[in-house]
C-alpha cells in the first residue's frame, strides 16, 4: 500500500514535468476574446462551434430564422481582430491574427467558410447587424 | 440550446400570436357594409420560420418603368456584385455575374418597344431545382428560389435549364462579399429577392430603388397591394407556355 501511494506521486510527478516541457516548447494559440461573454460557455464553444453554426446555417437558409445567438455573421462581428494601422486582420494574414485563423493554423484544420463569407465586419454593408438574441 | 432557451421562447411566440390577433381585430375596419379594410404586417418575428402561407412576388409595371438602371445599380450595391464590388477583375464581361439586367423589347413591325427588368423570376416549378443534382438548387416555403452554396458543386445545369438566363457562375477568387451575402468561386448564384431583407420585413433593394413601377408583397394574400394591382389589372408572365408560374409579373407588355 505504502510502496503504491510513492509510486503514484512519482508517476505524476513525471506526468507534470512532461507536461511542463510539452508547454515550454510549443505556443498555444491566444485567441482574442470578443467583448462581453460569448453566447456559449467557452469550453462548449472550443469544442462545439461548428456544430452550432452547421445547425444554425440550415436554419437561416432554408427556414429564414435569423436570430443572431450563434449566426456565422456574429462570431465575425464580436470577434474581429485590427492590426497596428486599424484595419481588420483577413483570413489570409500571414500573421495568422485573425480570430478563427489563431486556432486553425495552430491545429492545422483548413477551414473554407471564409470562401465565401465576409472574414471581416465590412463598412461597404448596406445594413447594420441586427442583434436579436 | 437547452431546454429553458427553448421555454422562453414558446412563451414569447404565445404572446407575439395573441398580439397579432389583437392587432388584426383592431386593423381590420368594417368601412361600409360588406367591406372590410385589412392591413397586415410583412414582418415575422425574427426566431418564427418561413411558411408556405406566404408567397412572395413582385410586379414590374414597363408603362413606369423610366428605362434608367436604378434598380440594377440597387442590385449591385446590395449585394456586392458588379459596380458594388471590387471582385472579379479577371472575368470577361460575359462571365461576370449579372443578377438582373434591363432587357429592351421591340415589336419589329408597329415599332411598340419597352424596356423590363430581368431576374430570377422565382417560379413556382423552378427549372433549375428540377435539373439539380445535389440539391443545392432549392425553393424556399414562401417562394424565393436560392441556391446552397455549401453543397453547389458548380456544375451549371441549372444555367443551362433557366429559360430566364436568370443564374451566373464565379470564375474566380472573391474577397469583398457583404457580410450578409456570401458569394465565392466554383458556386452559381442569382436574384435572392433579397432575402435577408424580406426575413426582416423589407423590400427587396430593387424595389427600394424604383417606387415608381416595382411592387413586392404576397401573391398569396388577396388583401396585398400586389394582389390586389394583379386582380385589378392583370398580369404578364414571361414564357408563360413554360407553365412555370413566376413569382415576378409584368404589365405594359402588350406585343
Amino acid at each position: 500500500m505504502h510502496v503504491m501511494h510513492i509510486l503514484k506521486i512519482i508517476s505524476l510527478a513525471v506526468l507534470l514535468l512532461t507536461a511542463t516541457g510539452i508547454n515550454a516548447d510549443v505556443p498555444k494559440p491566444k485567441p482574442i476574446h470578443g467583448e462581453g461573454q460569448c453566447v456559449e460557455p467557452e469550453d462548449d464553444m472550443k469544442r462545439n462551434h461548428m456544430e452550432y453554426i452547421l445547425h444554425q446555417r440550415d436554419e437561416t437558409m432554408q427556414k429564414g430564422i435569423r436570430t443572431s445567438k450563434h449566426s456565422f455573421k456574429q462570431c465575425v462581428s464580436c470577434h474581429a481582430v485590427k492590426d497596428d494601422n486599424g484595419e481588420y486582420v483577413r483570413i489570409d494574414d500571414p500573421s495568422n491574427k485573425h480570430f478563427c485563423a489563431t486556432c486553425h493554423e495552430f491545429a492545422a484544420v483548413s477551414i473554407d467558410c471564409f470562401q465565401c463569407h465576409a472574414d471581416t465586419p465590412r463598412s461597404t454593408d448596406k445594413h447594420e447587424l441586427r442583434v436579436n438574441k | 440550446m437547452n431546454k429553458n432557451d427553448s421555454l422562453v421562447d414558446q412563451k414569447r411566440r404565445a404572446i407575439l400570436g395573441g398580439m397579432g390577433g389583437t392587432a388584426a381585430a383592431i386593423v381590420g375596419l368594417t368601412i361600409a357594409p360588406g367591406v372590410l379594410l385589412t392591413q397586415t404586417a410583412q414582418a415575422k418575428p425574427v426566431d418564427e420560420a418561413i411558411s408556405s402561407k406566404t408567397r412572395w412576388g413582385i410586379l414590374i409595371d414597363t408603362n413606369n418603368c423610366n428605362d434608367c438602371n436604378d434598380c440594377v445599380t440597387a442590385c449591385e450595391e446590395e449585394n456586392g456584385w458588379g459596380s458594388g464590388s471590387t471582385d472579379e477583375q479577371k472575368s470577361r464581361p460575359d462571365q461576370k455575374a449579372q443578377w438582373i439586367r434591363t432587357v429592351k423589347v421591340t415589336d419589329k413591325q408597329t415599332g411598340y418597344a419597352k424596356t423590363l427588368p430581368m431576374m430570377c423570376q422565382h417560379c413556382e416549378h423552378p427549372p433549375c431545382v428540377d435539373v439539380c443534382p445535389t440539391g443545392a438548387s432549392f425553393k424556399r416555403d414562401d417562394g424565393i428560389v436560392l441556391v446552397d452554396k455549401h453543397i453547389c458543386i458548380g456544375c451549371r445545369y441549372c444555367m443551362m435549364a433557366c429559360p430566364y438566363k436568370a443564374r451566373s457562375f464565379i470564375h474566380e477568387t472573391l474577397t469583398d462579399q457583404r457580410s450578409y451575402m456570401p458569394r465565392g468561386k466554383g458556386t452559381v448564384e442569382s436574384c435572392t429577392m433579397c432575402v435577408h431583407k424580406v426575413d426582416n420585413g423589407e423590400n427587396p433593394a430593387c424595389v427600394d430603388a424604383c417606387s415608381s413601377s416595382m411592387t413586392f408583397g404576397d401573391l398569396n394574400d388577396p388583401d396585398s397591394e400586389i394582389s390586389k394591382e394583379l386582380a385589378r389589372h392583370g398580369g404578364t408572365q414571361i414564357r408563360a407556355d413554360l407553365r412555370l408560374n413566376p413569382g415576378v409579373r409584368y404589365q405594359g407588355l402588350n406585343f
